[in-house]
């Protein structure tokens, strides 16, 4: 089965829009911005089956940014994890969509981030033990350009180009803001493309991370670089609060911020484009 | 036999049996005493370089995959420095991971006061749903590694990695949940974990020569404590001395405490005054640091005679 990409993004960005909106505050910028990447993944690449969440022998994914939950959650709901209804509950008591990405509250979550750089490390975990199976499964994760700030991301960079895992796939949602400013006036990791090849890593630079046909080239080309002995980092140019302009407004200050179900109700009308 | 080879020993029985087994280091492979075994098992050794936050996650995302990682380093950098990973990688995400933290306390010698924690019960205590053993002797480390190994959840264990003198004997039947009581008393309770329990029934010993007559119960296991025991003993003696090889606030010490705090018992404490450690020999830090057989006698005293 195939599906239009480019409305399955605009489906997950107005669950998005409905499960923040209806808490009131959420970590909007970070979740519209890796949208595209999330319905590749999802719709596309994946080796999935959301009927048997827990196959063996699937692709994972790690969300090491894990303040992206709403975006994985509205993801794993458009794709039949479970049901739309439940994205409502985010972040009340009680729920199994908490604001970071938990495996054992939330169905098709294969990892449990939220303390940044954790995740990624993690992630090389899993596919180490992939290779140890030889299951021939693929791992993707994605880290934040901030979170790029964290030592941890450099051990576990070296740490799996040393043990050669080509079967790893790491995208860097690189939106170029972070809490306190820009990722450049706080702590620059420019030149990015250049750390991560001097890594050990093939590197993919996407001009365009919010282009779901970019991004759909370059996670194609990714796969391909398997054999290669190399984990292969996908630098995905964003922008913060893609498909929402007052969010994308906001700059860094739409990082975790309020959102009314009024503006929910907007932003919604703008990304269907009506 | 060294700690750290029986701990190889048992490790490598392990690995030969279940495949999922699997050890990783962070350069210290030599000190735990599993060096040798990266070469008969090839495939379930990794060492991470000097890089123990990515160890411990890495064992995590092993461990989501269904292997049953022991991750090990130096007792500081097994706990205080892998804090956060500890807590969220592995106890938060419920994930199967042993950790082994070697040369706790003084018994880090001449690395000094920067490898010497006394902090690291306290810092793991701290952390829901782990658990916390220390070894005594050779003995108990072999009866509880399967122990460990079969409990489905993380575990911290406290390796005092040279060679210990024989406590337990060896039909010893361990339960990972159950204090041991190794000698029974009215007097006091003497509650003890690792390598100072031979010196408390050195102690012990000393004081039924001059009339006391103390009881010596082994905390193998300090989270979670077995209260049970703990709360009997402390009952039927009246007085309690806690003796450890960690700072008194956070360690057994703490453990005791909580679980006597509804009883009016008095305790007195053997362990590290709040401090740093520094270099030296274990005679001198023993010494400097409250911690001989002679400061154990006198505590012991104190306590006896606070009822």
């Amino acid at each position: 089965m195939s599906y239009d990409l480019k409305e399955v993004c605009k489906d997950i960005r107005c669950d998005i829009m409905t499960s923040i909106g209806h808490l009131g505050v959420g970590h909007i910028g970070g979740c519209l911005s890796v949208t595209e990447l999330l319905a590749v993944l999802y719709f596309e690449e994946m080796h999935i089956d959301p009927a048997n969440p827990k196959m063996p022998g699937r692709d994972r994914f790690v969300c090491s940014k894990g303040h992206a939950g709403p975006a994985v959650y509205a993801t794993l709901a458009n794709r039949g994890y479970f049901d739309r209804k439940e994205l409502l509950t985010l972040n009340q008591g009680g729920t199994n969509l908490p604001s970071h990405c938990d495996m054992n509250r939330t169905t098709g979550i294969d990892m449990t981030t939220g303390s940044l750089g954790q995740g990624f490390s993690c992630a090389v975990g899993v596919a180490l033990g992939s290779k140890m199976e030889e299951d021939g499964a693929t791992i993707f994760t994605l880290i934040g350009d901030g979170e790029s700030q964290e030592g941890q991301i450099w051990e576990a960079a070296m740490f799996a180009a040393a043990k050669k895992l080509d079967n790893l796939i790491g995208f860097t949602d690189y939106n170029k803001l972070q809490i306190d400013g820009s990722v450049a006036e706080v702590n620059d990791i420019a030149p990015l493309a250049d750390k991560w090849r001097a890594f050990g890593w093939n590197v993919i630079e996407v001009k365009d991370g919010n282009d779901v046909e970019q991004v759909s080239a370059a996670v194609k080309e990714a796969k391909t670089m398997r054999g290669s002995g190399r984990p292969t980092m996908v630098i995905l140019n964003t922008l913060k609060g893609c498909g929402v302009q007052w969010i994308v407004d906001l700059g860094a200050g739409n990082h975790n911020t309020n959102v009314n179900e009024e503006q929910a109700k907007a932003a919604i009308a703008e990304i269907r484009g009506e | 036999m060294e700690m750290r080879a029986v701990y190889a020993e048992c490790l490598a029985e392990m690995m030969e049996q279940d495949r999922h087994v699997c050890v990783l280091d962070a350069d210290l492979s030599k000190a735990s005493g599993t060096r040798k075994l990266y070469e008969r098992f090839p495939k379930q050794m990794f060492d991470c370089g000097v890089a123990e936050q990515d160890m411990a996650s890495i064992a995590a995302g092993l461990a989501s995959y269904g292997f049953k990682p022991w991750i090990e380093s130096f007792t500081p950098f097994a706990t205080r420095r892998i804090c956060d990973q500890i807590a969220i990688s592995i106890s938060y995400a419920k994930q199967n991971v042993k950790i082994v933290g070697t040369d706790p306390g003084i018994s880090a010698e001449l690395n000094g006061g920067t490898h010497m924690s006394m902090e690291d019960v306290g810092v793991i205590r701290s952390i829901p749903g782990m658990v916390i053993f220390e070894p005594v002797d050779a003995v108990q480390l072999r009866a509880a590694m399967p122990a460990l190994a079969a409990y489905e959840g993380p575990v911290y264990m406290r390796l005092f990695r040279k060679t210990l003198p024989d406590v337990f004997p060896a039909d010893y039947k361990f339960d990972l949940f159950k204090a041991d009581t190794l000698r029974e008393g009215k007097d006091l309770t003497i509650f003890v974990s690792g390598f100072l329990t031979k010196d408390v029934l050195d102690a012990a010993a000393e004081l039924a020569a001059e009339g006391i007559d103390c009881e010596v119960v082994n905390v193998h296991t300090i989270k979670p404590i077995d209260r049970e025991t703990v709360i009997a003993s402390a009952r039927k003696t009246g007085a309690v001395l806690t003796v450890e090889n960690h700072n008194v606030i956070g360690g057994l010490h703490s453990a005791v405490l909580e679980a006597l705090a509804q009883e009016k018992i008095p305790a007195v404490a053997v362990g590290v005054q709040d401090r740093f450690g520094e270099v030296g020999k274990m005679p001198y830090l023993r010494e400097v640091l409250g911690m001989r057989t002679e400061d154990i006698v006198a505590a012991a005293k104190k306590a006896a005679a606070l009822k």
